[in-house]
Order: C-alpha cells, then structure tokens, then sequence
C-alpha cells in the first residue's frame, strides 16, 4: 500500500536527517518508495517530494558517495543546518515578538510573521498573542498587483506584466524574475532581473497595469547570494533620483515648494511685476517637475536647464493640442 | 505560511504543523490538545490527526523501536471523541526537538514588523523591542554563509511622516482638553498659506490620510484638515466654544456630494496615477486602445469641489489630461498653462 504523503515526507526528512552520510538514491527508493514502478515515476514523485520539503525551508544536500557509486547522487540534511538556532527571548521581548504578528495587513506576510512567531514558541519562548498593547503601526499592500508578485517570489516564478514609467505615452511589457519587495515612502517596489533588459530593475506596483502573469515553472531560478534588495532599491527606485534646482516663486505663493527650500532670497527681479518674487534654492527635492507644474504662474524655473526645457514642453504641448483632439 | 505558495496543498501543511508541533511539545513536556491546538492555531480534531500520521513515522527501518511513539488514547475516547483535556506525550522523536529555522520569507516579515513597531513606540518599549529584534537577526544570519536574501523590507518613513504622528497625538492631546488650536493651513486650490482658529472635534483617517475634523472660526463651519498640510498647529490656553457633532460618514469620501460637481477627463496612460490617487467614480476606455492590450485612453468622472484644484491637478498632469465636460473648464486650463508658459518667453534672455 503507497504511503499516505506526509507520511512518506515525514520519513524522507528523518532518513535524511539522521544519517552522517549521503543516503543513497537507491536506498531511499527501496525504503520509501517501494509502490514506484517505473524509475520516471520514482524520480517524479521523489523531484516533488524534495521540492516540497525546500519549500518549508528543509535544506536537502546533494553530493557523492565516494568511491563506490560515481553515477549515484546521495542526499542528507545537516541537523545544524535545519534547526533554528537558540535565540532565548526574555519575556518582555516575547511580549512584543507577539505583536508583531499584528502588524502586517496583508494575507502572506501575515501568515510568515505567525509561521516565525510559531518556530520561535516552538523553541521554547513564552509568546502571549493576546499581550499589551501599545501603538499599532499598520503595514498595508493596497496595490492590486503584490500578491501576484509576492506568490511568484516565494515559488520562485517568472512573472510578465505591463509597466508604465511617468513621462512615456505607452506601456512596456516586462517579464521578471522577482527577487524581494521593499516598501519605500509608503508605496511598495518589486526588485527583481529583467529578463528583456538583462538587468537589475526596481518597477512601482502602482505603475503595473493590468493582471501580473506567471509564467513557467516554479523553482526557475535563485537569488543571487548576498543581494541587499533594500540597497537596489536606493540605487534604482526611479522616486530616489533627486535634483538641485533653483526656482524663483511670487511672493506669499508656492507653499509647498517653499517648505522644501534650503534657502530663500526675498525680493528679486521676477519675470512680471505682477507681485515681488523669491528665489528659491532646492537641494534634493523629489518629483519637481510635476510639483511645478502644478502651481501653474506662482514659480518659474531658474536652473537646471533639463528642467527648464521639460516644463516649458509639457506646458507648449497642452497649450498647443487642438480643441478637437483634447 | 499559507495561500497560494503552499502548492504542495494539505501534505506540506501538514508536515510544517508537525515540525512546530515535535518542538512546541519537547519544550514545554505536559501540554493538553486543546492547549496545543490553539498555539499553533489549528483545531484539536486537525491536530489529533496530525499526531496519527507522526505515529507512523519515524527511523527507516519500520520496527517498532524505531517508530516515533505518541499516546493516542490519552487523546480520544473509545468511542472516537476527541479529548482536548487529555495531554499530548510524544516520545522517540528526539531528532525533531528543535524548530525549523525561519525560511527568508518568514525572517523578513518579522523583522519588517518588529522595525515599524519600534518606529512609533516610546523609547522603554523600543529598547526591548530592539533587542528582540536583535536576537531574531542574529540567530537568522548565524551559520548562513551562502544563505538566500531577506525578500522584504519596508524602509522607515521619511521624518515628514514621523512629524504628522506627532503632530497628530498633539491635537488629539488636544481634541481631549478640548482647547483651540492655531493652524497654519495650506490650501491648494487657492496656493495660499491659511492662518485660523479653530475647535478640533477629533482626528480621523480616510483612505489612509489622516485629517483634523474642527470646527473653523474662520469659515464658521465644519472643516476636515488634511494632517500634511498643517505647517504649524499651536494649542492655545483658551477652550472650544462648539461641541463635537456625530463623526461624519466618509465613507463616500471627504467631498460633500452636495457642493461638487462631477467632471469628466481624459486621461493619457501617463496621467493614469490620478485613478489611484483620488475617488474617481468610473473609469471607461476610450478612443483607440493598443491592439497588443496595453494601456490606451481612459475616461473618468471626478467630484470636484473646486475648479481652482481642478485646474492645478491638470497643469500637473500636462499634457496628458483634458475635461471633456462640463464645457469652458478646458479653456480655463489651457488659460492658466499659457500664462505659466509666458513667463518662460519673457526670462528667455538668460
């Protein structure tokens, strides 16, 4: 009679566990799956069977017996390499481990934050899910598009998707290899190998339109070790770019440009007399050209000249388009 | 972890409720089924079927001695009820005794959770906090040479947010010993800096904004402020003169449906952020649209307050947006970019 799944999951993990040296293939084919009649069906279910055990974190060791068996691959799990080293919380730092689990609103990383919290009670701390309560920050994923892109990362599946990036009239479709989502001024990023551009990307879920496809199978591909997805994101989030600008504004208008300004020299020759102006210097300011935009006769830009030139062309292009094309 | 990434289905659950539970037990020696079952948030019926299958497992081999032993009449009557008094004894397991280590997945969820309750937590708690985040980290990385990258992380919020907490515990202090408050309050529609006075009645959030619902001397009327727009708020030694009506429903939005009108834009795919930023109440496709599927023109309608705002949103949005009704707002967008353009004709000699 074939054993029932977790049944044969289970004993893979503990043959594999107590053994100091590589299992061979065939022992554990003899052992565990006697009902195999073929060798294709014995590696099909053996393939998935491991498969699953990685995915609950179970790192499965592949080497060679020596000597002996040069074809034959042997299989075992380090006991230190499986279990979760001793991290002895003090009550007071349980107390607070469990309200982390409060902490996330959104399905998946819920469940991970309880699944952690899980082990480390399993390791013996005290963990009071109904504890004290203190300020409850919310870490929310409204955008449409993060599970597709959460679930693809945790298989580990290739997903394409529709992106558009601000400024450009048409989107592009991409096809990813996720490596981490990062949230960043309050608004989540996928990091991840562009498989079009053959590069690093960092893509605004905000930015995705449409449905998020997987594509192909899980397990297509690994993180590179060491990536520090937090520092790609710094490096590329299209939001990180900033630029020194130097911007003259009318008098008692422009708050919120005024608000980012490192320094202000009141009353200079402005292009009107209309009112007195200021001159503005703005170190480091985000998302300018829309902000200036938006304050329409209040503020004209002084420097840079790339800035310059972008106002006046989305200012020329809506003044200019046709009544009958608007 | 649950949902979509759990492929392997009700096995793979079964087996990471199993490799907590060997643990949970050797930790603690007497635990009930009930106990048991609700620390690792399942039902004692699932968890006593748990336990059937980890009594057949155990060391290749299949003797006796080499099978995990669980006392499964302790658990269950002879009739088949499920005691959830009776206590679990697991023995021949010994193997299993320590928990899984956290996958990447699970080591950044809690790490990212246990930053953001340390940002907004006063500092006694923020040290435990600290140091429980600490431990976690380091048992993480120990013995991780080549180990996969932490996949989440949320960056702290700039220090603009960490003010609008603050500020926002300060007019709740506020709303509490029912003082006035002094704003300084930036109006868009009008590019104005506003000076008032006014009873602050409570801090709601709507759609993840938080404003200040007051009553404003300055309007006589009912206001709702919106937090990061507050540049300066002083409580001041005088009390409210109006009392806190019934909080509003908001629902609908923060518009009154009453004085908006509902305008209609086109909107290019470069200005569609705008139906993810404001309560649009239809977006329809129009014109011609990408034969590959991507994107093309939308139409879309908006409650508008304010005409003001309205023409500041589209010169933001140039030349990606345009009104297609009511008719003449159009013309009063395209007046306002003329007038900013001119300024640029007139300083082009540097």
């Amino acid at each position: 009679m074939p054993l029932p799944k977790t049944e044969r999951l289970m004993n893979l993990l503990i043959m594999l566990l107590v053994q100091r040296h590589y299992a061979p293939k065939s022992t554990i084919r003899a052992v565990l799956y006697p009902e195999a009649t073929s060798d294709d069906a014995f590696d099909r279910m053996f393939d998935r069977d491991k498969e699953d055990l990685r995915a609950l974190g179970v790192p499965i060791q592949v080497g060679h017996l020596d000597g002996y068996f040069e074809d034959e691959p042997g299989y075992r799990v380090r006991a230190d390499d499986l279990a979760l080293p001793d991290v002895d919380l003090a009550p007071d730092e349980a107390a607070v481990v469990g309200l982390a689990t409060r902490v996330w609103e959104q399905q998946g990383l819920a469940s991970a934050t309880t699944e952690a919290v899980r082990k480390l009670s399993a390791a013996g701390a005290d963990i009071d899910l109904t504890a004290l309560e203190i300020a409850q920050p919310a870490l929310t994923a409204d955008e449409p598009s993060f599970d597709a892109f959460f679930d693809a990362l945790v298989a580990r599946q290739v997903v394409e998707f529709d992106y558009w990036r601000s400024g450009t009239a048409q989107p592009t479709t991409r096809r990813l290899q996720p490596w981490g989502v990062t949230r960043y001024s309050g608004r989540w990023y996928v990091v991840g190998h562009d498989l079009v551009r053959d590069a690093e990307r960092v893509f605004r879920l905000s930015r995705v339109q449409g449905a998020v496809r997987a594509k192909g199978k899980p397990g297509a591909y690994e993180i590179p070790p060491g990536t520090d997805i937090a520092a790609v994101t710094r490096r590329l989030a299209p939001e990180a770019r900033t630029e020194r600008a130097v911007v003259l504004v009318r008098s008692g208008a422009a708050e919120p440009l005024r608000r980012l300004a490192t320094s202000v020299e009141p009353d200079v020759a402005g292009p009107d007399d209309r009112t007195a102006w200021d001159r503005l210097l703005l170190d480091g300011a985000v998302g300018l050209e829309d902000e200036v935009l938006g304050l329409g006769d209040a503020v004209v830009v002084e420097e840079p000249e790339s800035l310059r030139r972008r106002v006046v062309a989305r200012l020329t292009a809506a003044v200019r388009t046709p009544e009958g094309e608007r | 972890m649950s949902g979509p990434q759990r492929g392997g289905g009700g096995a793979r659950d079964q087996v990471a409720r199993l490799l907590v539970l060997v643990p949970y037990l050797h930790a603690r020696g007497s635990v009930s089924l009930g106990e048991a079952a609700e620390a690792l948030g399942t039902e004692p019926r699932q968890l006593l079927r748990d336990l059937k299958v980890l009594f057949m497992c155990g060391l290749p081999g299949g003797l006796p001695d080499d099978l995990i032993d669980v006392d499964i009449d302790a658990l269950e009557t002879e009739d088949g009820v499920v005691r959830d008094d009776g206590v679990i004894r697991v023995s021949n397991a010994d193997y299993l005794a320590r928990p899984l280590r956290l996958t990447p997945v699970e080591a950044s969820a809690v790490l990212v959770a246990l930053e953001s309750l340390e940002a907004v937590s006063e500092a006694d708690t923020r040290e435990v906090i600290g140091r429980a985040r600490d431990k976690i980290a380091a048992a993480v990385a120990r013995g991780t040479g080549d180990a996969e990258p932490l996949p989440v992380h949320a960056a702290q919020e700039d220090g603009g947010a960490a003010q609008r907490v603050l500020l926002a515990s300060r007019l709740r202090d506020a709303v509490a010993a029912r003082r006035q408050v002094r704003l300084d309050y930036y109006v868009p529609a009008r590019d104005e800096l506003s000076h008032r006075v006014v009873d602050p009645h409570r801090v709601v959030e709507h759609a993840g904004t938080p404003y200040l619902d007051a009553w404003c001397h300055t309007a006589e009327a009912p206001r709702l402020f919106r937090l990061d727009r507050v540049s300066a708020a002083e409580v001041l030694d005088s009390e409210i003169t109006t009392e806190p009506t019934e909080p509003r429903d908001l629902s609908a939005g923060v518009l009154d449906a009453g004085d908006a009108t509902t305008v209609t834009l086109r909107l290019a795919p470069a200005a569609r952020w705008v139906t993810e930023y404001y309560a649009v109440q239809e977006v329809r496709p129009v014109g011609e649209q990408p034969a590959d599927g991507s994107a093309g023109d939308v139409e879309v309608d908006l409650l508008v307050a304010d005409e003001r705002w309205l023409t500041r949103l589209l010169l933001r949005l140039s030349p990606h947006a345009t009104v297609v009704s009511p008719p003449g707002l159009d013309a009063v967008f395209t007046e306002a970019a003329g007038r900013a353009l001119r300024l640029y004709e007139d300083t082009d000699v540097r």
